[in-house]
């Protein structure tokens, strides 16, 4: 019982994680109707600003956490909010009316220059820091000598992702630009009859999305205290498995998604093998799509001739 | 600079804009700015571990300078380039229609004189180790390419996880041969019948998806093969692969130095460069199978059925075309081509491990079918002798070459979306054929 809350408090932790990179490909699919396939690459070069900004910082002399990782929180987000707003602009903007591959292969493209200018920049070895958010609670000592912990960091995780969740979902239903998005999602040429700015909105789902992503690669470094350039493949077919598995198009679902797939790979790990975690979470995707393709709350895709 | 310019031709249908100097100053400069924010960290800072593990950091501001004067520049130039072009759009729509069939023209006796070239590069390159071995690598990912062509260009499936056959054809050799001892020859049919077993085991499950879906689908079973090749280590050998697999024989006659060998058969001296020119010709054999098979297949009703499945999907149902069989099919036949270049792969190599069998050599078959025009055979391997060639050339800038490869894609999405040669030549027409620009087919529905 005790193994179980662990797996579950980390299962949480993690699926927050996945949650935030999620929200950025159902946003991206919502909207434009493209998989974002560089989004997991946002995520890394968003965990990479985060490492430098963090080591940066500290040379040069602050000490208070707290303002540490609020400044880390708000450089990683506007720079990579800015890789989002770029990798839209050269790589998608001009074909949004190509053929329906061309965007998936030009992403593919993008992912692989993402990947590769942070391997050549910054080099290929895993970065470690040191843990930067120590400490915690035991909230229970069973009989055996299992502590179940509830470190700080998954604390900072778990708050700063509900804090996002919140800033976001009131962005998205309460403001001019989440009117404009949903309007966007609905029906692009009529929202740009009434007057929103198509392309506007578009750039700024992509920047929502990739500083979202930020906040995700942040996290991740606190959380596992390591970057490299290869993090962001993984992560992100795992984040669209939960976007896919939520739904895709639909916000909660993407959070909802992203916590299943957390819970789902760390009791894998925990109770199977460590070895096929991904394995299960690619067949997750495979079974999703096949047998639910609208996900858990998402809307079936009518089809038109 | 821009003075020389007419810079007051009106710019009909670029947005409203007007293109002046100052307009491109304006572009280069918000460019070099966005330039700056972008690199600021990611370049201007370096990481690196230091001794103890701790991370350090220097800086490096002189590249940093460097690549935001090369991003001012290179908007000017752009701009520029786009002013001279013309407002319409890329490069795409600058190749007017007469170059595009006069290629198709010239394409017409191009096929036959590269395939004469191809037969005689062992003669000519005889003594260059090196280009033989470049032949071969280019003539795997011609047929890698012709496979994926079946599905990707002909039935308009789009698959990521090509590269899941390729690792399949290669351990059944790897694994037949090294623990049953079976020979070359017999494996060869068998890993092609594996792969084609696994395309239908991946076909069935993915009958209902559409474009995007099946794409992150087929990835996934790509990548689930990887891992699993990695983690089987009873069967597998996990990551440290199978080594010392058998080399191939002339039909039974090894191509060893000993007495029983080809060389001292027919009485002559040996030397191992015998060996690479058998495997040149074998791999071109396979691929001018592969090709032959295409081609005849275009033209059989379960060719049509593809292409008419390329075309809608919906529609082709109506027709009371069976969709599973055909999409079944163009995976089974796709899937065996990459199991016959993986069994081949495995021969030539002598060792394989699931390191060669990445999501990043999916996406470059991928790459070589799409900028090779997607149902072009010819395209196909002209784009794969530009891709690997291209790779060899920037050797020496090895790591910039994924880099290179993923601009190089985007780019050409942006200007050529219909791959280098962009035409169809239909398989039925009424008195002459007559070739159409790809612009004007849609696919990728499937």
């Amino acid at each position: 019982m005790d193994y179980f809350a662990q797996q579950l408090i980390n299962g949480l932790v993690l699926g927050s994680i996945y949650g935030l990179i999620a929200i950025g490909y159902t946003m991206v699919y919502g909207i434009v109707g493209m998989i974002n396939f560089a989004h997991g690459d946002v995520f890394m070069i968003g965990g990479f600003i985060a490492l430098i900004s963090f080591l940066v910082l500290v040379s040069v002399g602050l000490t208070a956490v707290p303002v540490i990782l609020l400044i880390v929180l708000l450089v990683s987000m506007a720079i990579t909010a800015l890789y989002g707003w770029t990798i839209e602009r050269i790589a998608y903007r001009p074909l949004r009316h190509s053929f329906r591959l061309a965007p998936m292969l030009s992403a593919i493209g993008m992912s692989f220059v993402l990947t590769n200018f942070s391997q050549v920049s910054q080099g290929a070895r895993v970065k470690p820091v040191p843990p930067i958010v120590t400490g915690g609670y035991t909230l229970h000592e069973g009989e055996s000598g299992f502590v179940v912990q509830l470190s700080n960091i998954q604390i900072v995780v778990v708050i700063t992702t509900i804090v996002l969740l919140g800033l976001f979902t009131w962005l998205v239903s309460r403001t001019r630009l989440g009117r404009d998005m949903r309007a966007c999602e609905q029906d692009q040429t009529m929202a740009a009859l009434l007057g929103v700015d198509v392309d506007r909105t578009i750039s700024m789902t992509f920047v929502i999305g990739a500083a979202l992503a930020a906040v995700a690669g942040m996290m991740y470094l606190l959380y596992y205290g390591l970057v490299d350039f290869f993090m962001g493949f993984v992560a992100g077919i795992k984040a669209f498995t939960a976007a896919v598995l939520g739904g895709i198009g639909s916000l909660p679902g993407a959070m909802l998604g992203g916590l299943a797939i957390g819970l789902i790979e760390t009791f894998w790990s925990a109770y199977f093998s460590v070895e096929y975690k991904d394995v299960a979470a690619f067949s997750i995707l495979i079974v999703v799509l096949i047998f639910m393709p609208t996900g858990l709350l998402g809307r079936p895709e009518v089809e038109k001739v | 600079m821009s003075a020389s310019l007419p810079a007051s031709s009106p710019p009909a249908s670029n947005g409203s804009e007007p293109v002046g100097a100052g307009f491109i100053l304006k572009k280069a400069v918000l460019s070099a700015l966005v330039a700056l924010g972008l690199f600021s960290l990611m370049v201007g800072v370096r990481t690196e571990a230091g001794q103890s593990g701790q991370l350090e950091y220097w800086t490096r501001f002189g590249e940093l300078a460097s690549l935001v004067g090369a991003v001012f520049v290179g908007s000017i130039v752009v701009e520029l380039l786009r002013l001279w072009l013309g407002p319409r759009g890329g490069l795409g729509s600058f190749v007017p229609a007469s170059v595009q069939s006069g290629l198709s023209v010239a394409g017409r006796y191009l096929a036959p004189a590269l395939l004469i070239f191809t037969l005689l590069v062992p003669v000519i390159f005889y003594n260059q180790r090196y280009i033989l071995d470049l032949g071969i690598l280019v003539l795997t990912y011609v047929m890698l390419g012709w496979g994926l062509n079946v599905v990707v260009g002909l039935a308009g499936l789009l698959d990521l996880g090509y590269v899941a056959f390729y690792a399949v054809g290669a351990y059944s050799y790897g694994l037949l041969s090294t623990t049953f001892g079976l020979s070359f020859w017999i494996c060869l049919p068998l890993a092609g019948i594996l792969a084609a077993f696994w395309g239908v085991l991946l076909g069935f499950p993915v009958l209902r998806l559409r474009g995007d879906y099946l794409a992150i689908v087929t990835l996934a079973f790509g990548e689930i093969i990887r891992l699993v090749l990695i983690n089987w280590q009873d069967v597998t050998g996990g990551p440290n692969g199978i080594s010392g697999i058998p080399r191939p024989s002339l039909f039974g006659i090894p191509l060893t130095p000993g007495p029983d060998g080809l060389a001292a058969m027919l009485g002559i001296p040996f030397s191992p460069t015998h060996r690479i020119v058998f495997l040149f010709y074998l791999i071109l054999a396979l691929a001018l199978l592969t090709n032959w098979v295409t081609i005849r297949l275009r033209r059989l009703p379960i060719g049509r059925a593809w292409e008419a499945l390329r075309e809608d999907e919906v529609a082709c149902r109506a027709l009371g075309i069976n969709i599973t069989t055909t999409k079944l099919t163009a995976f089974a036949t796709g899937a065996m081509f990459g199991g016959f270049a993986g069994a081949f792969f495995a021969t030539r190599q002598g060792f394989i491990s699931p390191e060669s069998f990445t999501f990043q050599e999916s996406a470059l078959v991928l790459a070589i079918v799409v900028l090779g025009g997607m149902g072009s055979q010819l395209g196909v391997a002209l784009a794969a002798l530009a891709m690997i060639g291209g790779f060899e050339l920037f050797r020496s800038l090895e790591v910039y070459r994924m880099l290179v490869f993923g601009l190089a894609m985007v780019l050409v999405m942006i200007w050529r979306p219909r791959g280098i040669v962009g035409h169809r030549s239909p398989t039925v027409f009424l008195e002459k054929s007559k070739s159409i620009s790809s612009d004007l087919v849609k696919e990728g529905h499937g």
